[in-house]
């Protein structure tokens, strides 16, 4: 057996069919300990197949060792808005003209009026939580339009920017923050985890990262049947940390699945500063390292953000592979309304970034575009406000989802065992409705 | 009807459902061109092609998760993970993820579509890390079905059931028998029912139930009763998850004792729920104490294998201790 696992002329395979048929005439009662040496002919050829990969192949010979710096791989940075409205000399504009600015334009007006009323409501005790974008809502409303309406989005939590730039309405933001009857999630998740099938914005999953391997899995399932659509996966780059990053970028090259790994870098996971998140060289590092194609950009710059993602979606299309665009970012509110960012970093590193405000940026490009002018600005925010309060003060009077809503979905129907336990509930509320005020009044 | 043995039962419902829907892909490490470590998917990359039977690197999380979105996408995935053992490395993409994406949606999306074959069970020196029986931990994941068959007839239409069943369904496969157990099956098309027990053989006395490759040695042990008189009525549970409380209540409340053999550690295990569901459902027609005969709350061995295992001669002496209470 030995003899066999170390021969050098034989294949993985023929070594693998011949251990099969030795130990098929065995009359060993316990056969499927086959499989053991299986894996042993595996890990004895292991070196031989590295050995005959393309890459070593393309390896330079040396016969001193060479180590390489873990920062030598050099990533420049993509600018094309400078912060006064002007684009850099030599830069190449994304495809825009002023009605997809003014799209653009007027959802990032509505991201920051959303937020900062949201943030407010909050406060006020309206809803439990909430999650402002505040600072780089250019990365998340750019990348949906740089992309077409049936390419998929699956988001991370921080990006209803892209979900706003499809079309989800106020109302819809709304119901699913109150969590009330009329929210497309039956009220299940907590405020911003958002969904919808009809724009192809996959619902949010509060685990950091599950969505990165699915986005691969979804593109390849793209790719198979024929369709002229790709996906786009957001993450921070402290989810990047998670095994289920490395796995889904792995994942998308090997099996080349057109899918945009979009990093949003904006510096903070919760309180941890991303240099004691990793060490190399960023996000973008990473994807050199899995073979994909790699692109950095000024994440505030939105012309640099569409031009990213018009291009990537191009390639990922023609070439079938995946692509990774890191886009550096700061997040200028707190993660969430349950932390405070004082505790963590100082008042002078927000101002510095403050200057770099995204939606302050186009709003320049636009001015000197003659596409936009203050008078619009000042009305597009007043009207903007109003809307936004009024749909607040509809959604909170609208009933909590029925108690039935406890046991569908959880199947695709709902299982006796699931009925018998909705039964006992019903009853028991029957018996204490003063305590389940909610539901009491309209059980049967 | 031909003679198979259960990988050749589970190769042929793969078939089966790849040359019926297009979008069916069945990939893991090894599946390809290799047909898997157990030979389980030999033969299929060569028919239907490598874009939709396919080696994965090994990453287990990076398998289900893209499992996750080709269902959700509306293909149909059939993700292999090479041991039972190493399930737990995707233990969040199946649990927080599998299981809850229909729900947490509202079914804006889900991945019904999806389904995971695992090979899992002892007797075959394999370990700690090549014998392990996780089924409780997936039972006691609201969202999904779990489903692990005795035999080859059994794993080839429970397969195509979990396959076309719109719910991500965990398929445990006894490898102990892949090439142990051989039967007679139907070459055609056929489903069995999930979330349905099978009363295998009628009798009056005390009930015994189990699943997967543990049906084989309770047959052992009740033969042994038999011939002291005692009559069993032996039930495979056949879907862990949601299981069939009314088949087993139907039958305690007839024997008035029930005896459940697992493969799985005690504390915990699968056979404790059903001991606590039918306690309650069969109180007043119990004549003596629901008896647990399982793997025992340790790893699982390897030297020491035959001492730890819930073999037919324990689950003899609970059904003999049962009926003389």
């Amino acid at each position: 057996m030995r003899a066999l696992l170390q021969s050098t002329h034989l294949t993985y395979g023929q070594k693998t069919q011949t251990i099969i048929k030795m130990l098929g005439e065995f009359s060993d009662p316990i056969l499927d300990t086959r499989w053991l040496f299986v894996s042993l002919v595996r890990k004895a050829d292991n070196k031989e197949n590295v050995m005959n990969s393309e890459v070593y192949k393309e390896s330079p010979v040396v016969h001193q060792p060479a180590f390489i710096d873990g920062h030598s791989v050099e990533i420049p940075i993509l600018k094309i808005l400078q912060q006064d409205g002007s684009v850099y000399d030599g830069a190449d504009l994304p495809n825009i003209d002023q009605a997809l600015a003014t799209k653009i334009y007027k959802t990032l007006a509505f991201h920051r009026v959303l937020d900062e009323r949201m943030v407010g409501a909050q406060r006020q005790g309206r809803i439990s939580f909430y999650m402002a974008a505040l600072g780089e809502e250019a990365a998340s409303v750019g990348g949906a339009a740089g992309l077409e309406d049936q390419d998929m989005i699956m988001a991370q939590y921080r990006e209803q920017g892209a979900l706003m730039y499809r079309g989800f309405a106020l109302e819809d933001f709304m119901n699913q923050m109150f969590s009330n009857e009329k929210d497309l999630g039956k009220g299940r998740q907590m405020p911003i985890h958002y969904g919808s099938n009809e724009l192809n914005y996959m619902t949010i999953s509060s685990p950091l990262g599950t969505q990165i391997p699915q986005a691969a899995g979804y593109a390849y399932g793209q790719k198979l049947q024929g369709k002229d659509a790709v996906t786009l996966c957001y993450f921070g780059e402290g989810a990047a940390s998670e095994g289920d990053f490395h796995a889904g970028l792995n994942m998308a090259a090997v099996h080349r699945a057109p899918v945009i790994f979009f990093c949003r870098n904006n510096g903070y996971a919760i309180s941890t500063p991303s240099d004691e998140q990793f060490v190399g060289n960023g996000i973008a590092s990473r994807g050199v390292g899995y073979g994909i194609k790699t692109l950095r950009i000024d994440g505030n710059d939105i012309l640099a953000v569409l031009k990213a993602t018009q291009l990537a979606r191009e390639y990922a299309l023609k070439e079938n592979k995946p692509v990774i665009i890191e886009a550096m970012s700061y997040r200028l509110g707190a993660h969430s309304t349950s932390d405070d960012p004082s505790g963590y970093r100082t008042r002078e590193e927000e101002a510095k970034w403050q200057a770099h405000d995204p939606i302050l940026r186009m709003k320049n490009w636009m001015l000197a575009n003659k596409w936009w002018d203050e008078e619009q600005e000042v009305s597009l925010f007043e009207s903007l406000r109003e809307e936004v309060l009024a749909a607040v003060k509809v959604a909170e009077k609208i009933d909590k989802p029925p108690v039935e809503d406890l046991v569908t979905d959880v199947y695709d129907q709902v299982p006796k065992h699931l009925q018998s336990q909705l039964d006992e509930l019903k009853q028991h509320i029957k018996k204490y409705p003063e305590s389940y005020p909610f539901t009491a009044g309209r059980i049967k | 009807m031909a003679q198979m043995n259960l990988l050749h039962a589970i190769n042929n419902a793969l078939d089966i459902a790849m040359a019926e829907n297009d979008s069916a892909l069945c990939f893991g490490e090894d599946v390809g061109h290799f047909g898997g470590v157990f030979r389980a998917t030999s033969g299929l990359q060569e028919k239907y092609g490598k874009a939709r039977c396919f080696n994965t690197p090994l990453v287990e999380q990076g398998i289900i998760g893209f499992a996750n979105g080709l269902a959700a996408q509306g293909s149909t995935p059939i993700a292999e993970i090479q041991f039972a053992d190493y399930i737990f490395p995707a233990f969040d993409q199946i649990v927080n993820e599998a299981a809850k994406f229909r729900y947490r949606s509202g079914n804006e999306f889900n991945v019904g579509n999806l389904t995971i074959r695992s090979p899992y069970g002892g007797g075959i020196a394999g370990g700690l890390y090549h014998s392990q029986s996780p089924e409780a931990y997936f039972a006691h994941t609201p969202g999904l079905k779990v489903v692990v068959p005795r035999n080859p007839y059994q794993a080839k239409g429970l397969l195509l059931a979990a396959i076309r069943d719109d719910n991500p369904v965990v398929f445990f496969e006894p490898k102990r028998l892949y090439r142990a157990s051989i039967g007679e099956v139907p070459e055609e098309d056929y489903q069995l029912p999930l979330g349905k027990a099978e009363v295998v053989k009628q009798g009056t006395d005390i009930t015994v139930l189990a699943w997967g490759a543990q049906m084989e040695i309770v047959e052992k042990a009740i033969e042994m009763a038999a011939n002291e008189g005692i009559s069993c009525e032996l039930i495979d549970l056949r879907t862990i998850l949601p299981w069939d409380v009314e088949t087993i209540a139907a039958s305690v409340m007839k024997t008035g004792r029930l005896v459940i053999s697992q493969e799985a550690p005690l504390t915990a295990g699968f056979a404790s729920e059903i001991a606590a569901t039918i306690q309650s459902e069969c109180f007043l027609h119990l004549e003596s104490p629901i008896a647990r005969v399982c793997g025992m709350d340790t790893p699982y061995p390897l030297a020491l294998e035959k001492e730890y295992v819930a073999d037919h001669l324990k689950t003899y002496e609970a059904i003999k201790q049962s009926v003389n209470y």
